[in-house]
């Protein structure tokens, strides 16, 4: 999936030269997990450079950029990093458009890794997607595979508002399904591992349904898309799995089509639980399919605790406690 | 040098002197200045004897040397005059008029350190204009100048009046700080990209931007060009290059330096200028601008505003007695200028100075701006309850409108009548404005943006969620 990111901005700096890429290591080095390698030395480093140790400096550098003219598209090291911008983030890039009725406006996409899945302890592993989604004005977009990666980050740089880029860091080298103790698979041998050159875009707002099932609808996105895919196959639950892909915008019909189909719904994510993405896509369903429902809408999602560095596995919402949880929906009623 | 303030008799017991000097105390004596410091100007005009340099002892200091008896304190730096005293700045070290040098647009930083604590001026107390940064405007240009600071003095008498009579529920004057924003626009060329906070009206006001546009804004009537979005005196403007005001505090400081850095990535010739308070200085964004503008020499100018008090607290919160606001710079080398903010004509000369650097690509200029808010800080605001209401008038620098009009005169290209004159012409066309913008109607009176403007603009394109939320909200 690096090669995925990577290829979009090549791609996207390709096609318009107002595309600039900054951040921490990005430049000379490419990034620390190389997402930005060889864009330097391809687009020159006036258009792919290294920035300071400073979060609200990059955001704040790229509002400034994009209320220019251009469409940066920068680095936050890992979304744990990010705290520093979230000012910028929140009360500037979110509310130009709208403060200034459309007189200024910020196409800007900020990219930063996140969940965990690789011994990142409490400040390498965060998934603060929420953090984003609840503020109005940004837009935030979680991949879950190379082909969507490509497609989702072009239409997020080619997009006229701010949006937030999220890379589940343990799919970067393959899909990740959760069973930590066994050998990594590389994104070759998955369908969605072989991404098409050249230009092309995922709109934002589109979920995908990854698994078409009768039984249970499963919400889910990033990471957990796979792991949720696991635990159908391990259970033979016929759950409809349905990867979200941008959390905001949001698929609307296509959550309330598939649960008003199956009666059923698990909700899937990483982050910690208490106002998690989970809780809204769990108000959504019951909002909209109430009446259509024959099991409680229950959630799986990382513990209320800062994410561990020993306890990864006994914290990371894994295919067991997924699978327990369509069984348990299956058993309701 | 020593702190004078770490010494009051509760410091023995640990407890931090909280109280203010009075007059004719040691500490008095020690902290005079505001932020005035001028340690390395050649000459001094209204300063009687200069800082006091003798370090006296005080009775319970705990600076004894060896000591490991005492207990710590906290230092918690006061101003020098609260509600009751009788403010006095007569040493306040002021330097001569014309007396600081001028040095040349690509200078380094490491040449000029001594011009970040002094005060450049060019008008001097006879109204003359004198020394090397004089002489760059014509007296045309400085009668419109003139005009320009009556014309925002003006709009902020009815629009803080319109306030008082609940036509608008937020108005924030300038009243002291004219010359700033007036002169730096003059000095500015179209294209070039201000990032202000929410005292820089002049910027517009000594525009072609209509004025009734602002008014409409204020009162956040049917023809509000923010359409009833933005909080009173957010004006936005990208063609008079005014981005949209925030009310967040120093965001905009480091937005500037990425116009700046775009501009520059793309080859253009525009310069981007970013406006700060001396109290919000203390924000982090404020240290991110500095890091960038110095690392990518980032063709901007990077403006302190420094009227010695946010809201209620005295600039020596956000600096701790040291040095100056225009200090901060030197550690990043960025050349940093100290002005008299009330002096039109050394606003213009530094200004201009700073955007010519910048535009040939000599990178970026911190300037301090010093000067009094002499009014409130907003209507939400009454600084009887935390400075003397004396000390504006007490305050060294004079008034800006003032100084203007004597050198005019004095040049004689001016008169008591004109002003008097010209001033009328001004209030009137304010009045006539204030009359046209209340056609539209007032905050809580005639029309207003339509509520459905609400759900507007919040994205490009409005998202599903918004649709249904404003379909539920009936609109």
């Amino acid at each position: 999936m690096i090669e995925a990111v990577r290829d979009a901005m090549d791609v996207a700096m390709g096609r318009d030269e107002n595309v600039v890429v900054f951040g921490e290591d990005v430049g000379y080095f490419g990034g620390v997990f190389r997402c930005t390698q060889g864009l330097q030395e391809k687009y020159g480093s006036d258009r792919c450079f290294d920035s300071p140790i400073n979060e609200g400096g990059i955001i704040g550098a790229a509002i400034g950029m994009a209320v220019y003219g251009m469409r940066p598209c920068v680095e936050i090291q890992f979304a744990d990093y990010m705290y520093p911008g979230y000012d910028q983030l929140t009360q500037e890039a979110a509310r130009i458009r709208y403060r200034s009725n459309g007189d200024f406006t910020v196409p800007m996409t900020v990219r930063m890794p996140t969940g965990g899945g690789i011994f990142g302890g409490q400040t390498h592993s965060q998934s603060p997607e929420a953090l984003f989604a609840h503020v109005c004005g940004l837009k935030t977009v979680i991949p879950s595979n190379p082909v969507d990666a490509k497609g989702l980050l072009i239409a997020s740089i080619e997009d006229e508002d701010p949006v937030i880029f999220m890379e589940p860091k343990r799919l970067y080298n393959g899909p990740f399904d959760g069973h930590h103790d066994r050998p990594v698979t590389p994104w070759k041998n998955h369908e969605l591992g072989d991404v098409p050159e050249g230009y092309y875009k995922t709109p934002l707002g589109n979920a995908a349904v990854r698994r078409e099932g009768r039984e249970v609808t499963i919400l889910t996105y990033g990471t957990m898309v796979h792991v949720a895919l696991a635990a159908t196959a391990e259970t033979g639950v016929d759950a409809e799995v349905i990867d979200l892909r941008t959390i905001l915008p949001l698929d609307f019909e296509a959550i309330e089509k598939s649960v008003r189909k199956t009666g059923r719904c698990v909700i899937v994510n990483e982050a910690t639980k208490t106002c998690g993405f989970a809780a809204e896509l769990m108000s959504i369903v019951m909002e909209g399919c109430f009446y259509h429902l024959e099991a409680p809408v229950t959630r799986v999602t990382g513990w209320d605790t800062p994410y561990p560095h020993s306890q990864e596995w006994e914290y990371f919402p894994g295919p067991a406690r997924v699978g327990e949880a369509l069984r348990n929906a299956m058993e309701a009623a | 040098m020593r702190m004078a303030y770490t010494a009051c008799k509760s410091a023995s017991k640990g407890v931090a002197c909280r109280y203010p000097a009075r007059p004719g105390s040691p500490r008095d004596k020690k902290e005079k200045g505001m932020s005035t410091t001028a340690a390395n100007s050649p000459a001094t005009e209204i300063n009687a004897d200069g800082p006091t340099s003798a370090e006296e002892p005080v009775e319970g200091s705990n600076e004894g040397h060896g000591g490991g008896s005492r207990r710590l304190s906290l230092f918690v730096p006061e101003p020098e005059f609260r509600p009751g005293d009788t403010p006095d700045f007569s040493d306040v070290p002021i330097p001569k008029a014309g007396s600081v040098r001028r040095p040349p647009i690509d200078v380094d930083a490491g040449d000029i350190h001594d011009l970040a604590y002094s005060i450049i001026r060019v008008l001097n107390r006879d109204g003359e204009a004198v020394g090397p940064w004089a002489d760059l405007l014509t007296d045309g240009e400085l009668v419109e100048g003139l005009r320009d600071m009556l014309r925002v003095r003006a709009f902020d008498a009815r629009m803080l009046m319109a306030q008082r009579q609940g036509k608008t529920s937020f108005y924030v004057q300038a009243l002291g700080e004219e010359a700033i924003a007036c002169a730096f626009r003059r000095a500015l060329k179209p294209g070039d990209m201000n990032f202000p906070t929410y005292r820089q009206q002049g910027l517009l006001l000594s525009t072609d931007y209509p004025m009734v546009d602002m008014m409409n804004q204020i009162y956040s009537n049917a023809a509000d060009p923010l359409r009833g979005r933005q909080l009173p005196i957010m004006y936005s403007s990208k063609k008079h290059g005014f981005f949209t005001i925030s009310g967040n505090l120093a965001t905009q400081f480091m937005q500037a330096v990425g116009w700046a850095m775009a501009s520059a990535i793309k080859g253009d010739d525009k310069i981007a200028a970013g406006w700060i308070g001396d109290g919000s200085t203390a924000e982090n964004d404020f240290h991110s601008a500095l890091v960038f503008a110095s690392t990518y020499r980032a063709p901007v100018v990077l403006n302190i505003v420094n009227n010695q008090w946010a809201i209620s607290t005295f600039q020596g919160i956000a600096r701790g007695k040291a040095a100056t606001f225009a200090a901060r710079g030197l550690g990043f080398g960025i050349p940093s200028l100290r002005v008299d903010g009330n002096d039109y004509l050394a606003v213009y000369a530094v200004s201009k100075w700073a955007i010519d650097r910048a535009r040939a690509n000599h990178g970026p200029t911190l300037i301090e701006f010093v000067t009094y808010r002499a009014g409130a800080h907003s209507t939400s605001d009454d600084p009887s309850g935390y400075r003397p209401k004396a000390e504006s008038e007490k305050w060294p620098l004079g008034d800006p409108i003032e100084r203007v009009k004597a050198h005019l005169i004095k040049k004689g290209a001016w008169s008591e009548e004109r002003h008097v004159q010209a001033n009328a012409e001004v209030e009137s066309a304010v009045l006539q404005v204030q009359k046209q913008a209340e056609r539209h109607g007032t905050l809580h009176a005639g029309d207003k943006p339509s509520a459905r403007e609400m759900f507007e603009d919040v994205y490009a394109e409005t998202p599903a969620h918004l649709i249904r939320q404003r379909q539920e909200a009936g609109l």
